[in-house]
């Protein structure tokens, strides 16, 4: 019955400064088999990506293709191998176009003409159904679509291991399902495909083997068939935290919807506003280089949310908001005064932070250290000559990485060397030090784990009790559902509906994005 | 499991190790060579100082306008991720505008000096400006943006004193360039230690350091958190102005007269070379200034054993060449990854034979 094996991996162990990454680990997959990798933030999935392809050398262990030993010491020995990998965070050259992107660095590539590159591009591209030109510069494609290259880059390569990973965090479902073709029919063709993501329903969706890893350590490997999603949680989660988890699941009934989908906490906040319902900030025909114009008001304490398809025009919304890019027109009002906020040092400065959606690209300094990647945004508002000493700065950044439980070796560790989701961690410890009166978060919980996923949520209600205003953005309508109280809806970048009490639903906004409701 | 894994290499090597490993080098060297290499005197000088005197002093006084720029130079690359070019010429710039204020009027004061100098520091900063405008306003690379003022940069000084090369004989300025009465320390050796002073200083009293790096390192992200970055490289590009007026009137009161083709030729290629072997990375971000004055004594330290060799000073640019490649390499990345790969193998060794020695008792 079992496809014959493709790919082990045994007792493989990596070591960092400080940390031991993977401990005796082993992975194995079959031809033609769809296999999950699972676990939490720091449980050392890209770690062990990172050594198939050759990214990271490890430290000991052995690795074997269809039954004969392989050395990869660097990505092109991967490629040689026949692994192929699609990243997390997109490694493409944004100034070049998708069909030199799709060619770069492969062997043959040497003696093909551009237009030989171009026409083969668009052929692979078409058969994918991809919606992009290889003539394109890719970096003026949507970050979807910069995914979806990489996929075909891949694809291309002829590879027998293919490598997702978290490939579907930048993806609507029309795209999901596309990918999910995709991967079915490479599996089809005998490809042994290991998927790295987040998302438990897309697990269970085309996976055939799940394989848990936890802090470094390999927990089982179990048939989809055979675990049910409450172990797999429990599984990646740990022993010690299935203790917490029966509260935690508790918390999120309490903050998940009753029988009729209505929110209950969105009845909590509510009924928080109507006694304190201050607009705390509020945006008239606002504009900027990347958003139209649109109106918007946030109360003290309200949590709300920008939603819709990528490429809709929530991320630059609120990016305008913020200053983040240049600033057109409207009328901003803070508290009932008018302001100007043309830049983020403006809206810093009245007591907006913003927590960027590209959090390697926007968020991180990752080569300064936790702690003064932790004191930045403060350092910045109180000015150039106010800078915040050692001793202070050191106890800020020992009572943000106790309160928010963020994993490093020290508060002196540069942040990129952190995992994506103590990264992000750091990123709401920036924020949360400024004391800001309105927090905007783009995608917080992208490609993060569960347990993470669940604190920044807790926290976001936290903060909402405290009377900060809070603007979430996620791409699990779920979890949107779950802490906002008035949902905003945008469809090629307009506002096309805003939801609150009863339509709070996911049918109901699922209908709003696609323009059901004319 | 954390505690275990501590030692002396766990953060990697330090950003210092390389330049202070090629001192010591050097000097260990020297001392094989000829121990009275580091020989120090006190000698009575022409103008009948009690002075310091010996090779060492002749290095650490020789590398003064060097270690004077590489610490700007360090901001420069950090902030902007590039190298100004035209320092040498901007110091020829300074020095002319020092000496054209002197040359006016009769008598050299000490006000007049001053005067002189903070002249030569606001046409240095405003030259600084004009850099950093091109490359912080206009995104022009700074190699190509400082290559304009590297080109014409000598000329300028050149009309400032109308084609002559004035001298400047004053107590004054004689005491700038070499010793001040009573002293025996070398003047341009002090006022490195009072730039490095204010340079420690600037650092505990502002910001500049972490908006430097964060500029450095991640531009998107320093603008997002309200970081003006504009502002940041422009304002790196103005305080090595400052280093080179000073290092420019060093240059001028050391020979009492202003060569607007000589004064400080080639440094900036020395200047870069000081922010490398410092440690620095040279697409910028995370610095440290200490290091660029370390890498501007190893130069001069080098340039003088060369010397002592009598290696004629026609090959000594070949055999600085040979030196200098040899730390950048093992400075390097790749080295540097390699030997800390190896040190944790001894570490892992090590360990092994610990557990063992432990289950046998």
């Amino acid at each position: 019955m079992d496809n014959p094996i493709l790919l082990t991996m045994r007792h493989i162990e990596k070591r960092f400064p400080g940390v031991l990454a993977l401990n005796n680990v082993d992975f194995t997959l079959r031809k033609g088999e769809i296999h999950a990798l699972m676990g939490e933030n720091g449980a050392g999935k890209s770690t062990l990506i990172k050594i198939l392809t050759g990214v990271y050398q490890m430290d000991g262990g052995e690795v074997t293709i269809e039954g004969q030993p392989v050395v990869i010491h660097s990505p092109q020995d991967a490629q040689n191998s026949g692994i192929s990998t699609v990243y997390q965070e997109i490694t493409l050259c944004p100034n070049l176009t998708v069909a030199e992107n799709m060619f770069i660095g492969r062997e043959d590539s040497a003696w093909i003409q551009r237009k030989e590159y171009e026409k083969k591009a668009d052929e692979i591209l078409g058969r994918l159904e991809i919606p992009t030109r290889g003539a394109r510069i890719l970096g003026r494609c949507s970050l979807a679509i910069q995914q979806m290259v990489a996929i075909a880059r891949a694809v291309d390569m002829n590879c027998k291991v293919l490598i997702l990973d978290e490939p579907t965090s930048s993806l609507d479902d029309k795209e999901v399902n596309m990918l999910f073709k995709l991967m079915r029919d490479l599996k089809a063709q005998g490809v042994g495909i290991i998927f790295v993501t987040h998302f438990l329903e897309q697990v269970y969706e085309v996976s055939d083997r799940i394989t848990v890893l936890r802090n470094g350590e390999l927990v089982g490997e179990y048939p989809a068939s055979d675990l049910p999603q409450v172990q797999l949680v429990s599984k990646m989660l740990g022993e010690n935290l299935i203790e917490e988890l029966p509260e935690v699941q508790t918390e999120t009934k309490m903050i998940g919807k009753n029988q009729d989908g209505v929110s209950l906490v969105g009845d909590m906040i509510r009924n928080e506003i109507k006694k304190n319902s201050g607009v705390f900030y509020e945006a008239e025909s606002l504009s900027s280089a990347q958003a139209l114009p649109f109106d918007f008001k946030i109360r003290k304490g309200e949590v709300n949310g920008f939603t819709g398809l990528l490429g809709s025009g929530r991320s630059e919304s609120v990016r305008a908001i913020f200053g983040a890019d240049k600033v057109t027109g409207g009328k901003v009002k803070i508290k009932g005064e008018q302001v100007k906020i043309n830049r983020p040092i403006d809206a810093m400065k009245h007591g907006i932070g913003y927590l960027a959606e590209d959090r390697k690209r926007d968020g991180i300094i990752a080569d300064l250290s936790v702690r003064e990647n932790i004191i930045l945004a403060l350092q910045v508002m109180n000015g150039f000559f106010k800078p915040i000493s050692r001793s202070e700065s050191e106890a800020f950044a020992d009572e943000y990485i106790k309160v928010l439980n963020i994993k490093t070796a020290s508060r002196e560790t540069p942040v990129g060397s952190l995992s994506g989701g103590n990264q992000q961690k750091v990123i709401l410890a920036r924020w949360l030090l400024t004391h800001p009166d309105y927090l905007i978060l783009d995608e917080p919980t992208r490609g993060i784990d569960i347990g993470t996923k669940w604190e920044i949520q807790k926290l976001v209600l936290k903060l909402a009790e405290e009377g900060v205003s809070v603007t979430f953005i996620s791409s699990e309508i779920e979890e949107m559902l779950r802490t906002c109280s008035r949902l905003i809806v945008m469809r090629d970048r307009h506002i096309v509906g805003e939801l609150t009490g009863e339509d709070l639903n996911q049918a109901q906004v699922m209908k709003t994005i696609a323009g059901g409701e004319a | 499991m954390i505690n275990k894994l501590k030692n002396p290499f766990r953060n990697g090597l330090g950003q210092l190790t390389i330049p202070l490993i090629a001192i010591i080098i050097l000097v260990v060297f020297n001392l094989i060579r000829d121990p009275s290499f580091f020989g120090i005197e006190i000698i009575q000088n022409n103008d009948g100082n009690n002075v310091l005197s010996g090779n060492l002093i002749s290095i650490i006084n020789g590398a003064s306008e060097l270690a004077i720029l590489a610490m700007g130079m360090t901001l420069v690359t950090a902030a902007c991720g590039g190298q100004d070019i035209s320092v040498g010429a901007a110091a020829a710039i300074a020095g002319s505008a020092f000496v054209k204020i002197l040359k006016s009027g009769d008598s050299i004061s000490g006000g007049k000096v001053l005067l002189a100098f903070l002249f030569a520091c606001v046409v240095a900063m405003l030259f600084g400006a004009f850099n950093g405008t091109l490359v912080a306003v206009f995104k022009i690379q700074p190699m190509i943006a400082t290559l304009i003022l590297y080109t014409c940069g000598r000329s300028i000084a050149y009309w400032i004193n109308g084609g002559a090369t004035p001298t400047v004989t004053s107590p004054i300025i004689n005491a700038i360039g070499s010793f001040i009465p009573g002293i025996p320390v070398p003047t341009p050796v002090l006022i490195v230690v009072i730039v490095g002073v204010i340079f420690k200083l600037v650092f505990r009293l502002t910001s500049l350091e972490i908006f430097t790096q964060s500029v450095g390192i991640n531009g998107s992200a320093a603008r997002l958190n309200g970081i003006n970055s504009t502002f940041i490289k422009l304002l790196s590009f103005i305080i090595l102005g400052v280093c080179v007026a000073i290092s420019g009137s060093i240059g001028v009161s050391r020979l009492g007269l202003i060569n607007h083709e000589t004064l400080l030729l080639d440094v900036e290629m020395d200047t870069i070379l000081a922010v490398a072997i410092g440690g620095n990375n040279l697409g910028g971000g995370k610095f440290k200034v200490g290091g660029s004055i370390i890498g501007a004594y190893v130069i001069q330290m080098l340039t003088i054993t060369l010397y002592a060799m009598k290696v004629s000073s026609t090959d000594v640019k070949a055999y600085k060449a040979i030196v200098i490649v040899l730390l950048v390499v093992i400075g390097s990345p790749v080295v540097k990854a390699k030997f800390e790969k190896y040190m944790s193998q001894l570490r892992a060794k090590k360990a092994a034979v610990n557990t063992k020695g432990a289950d046998q008792s």
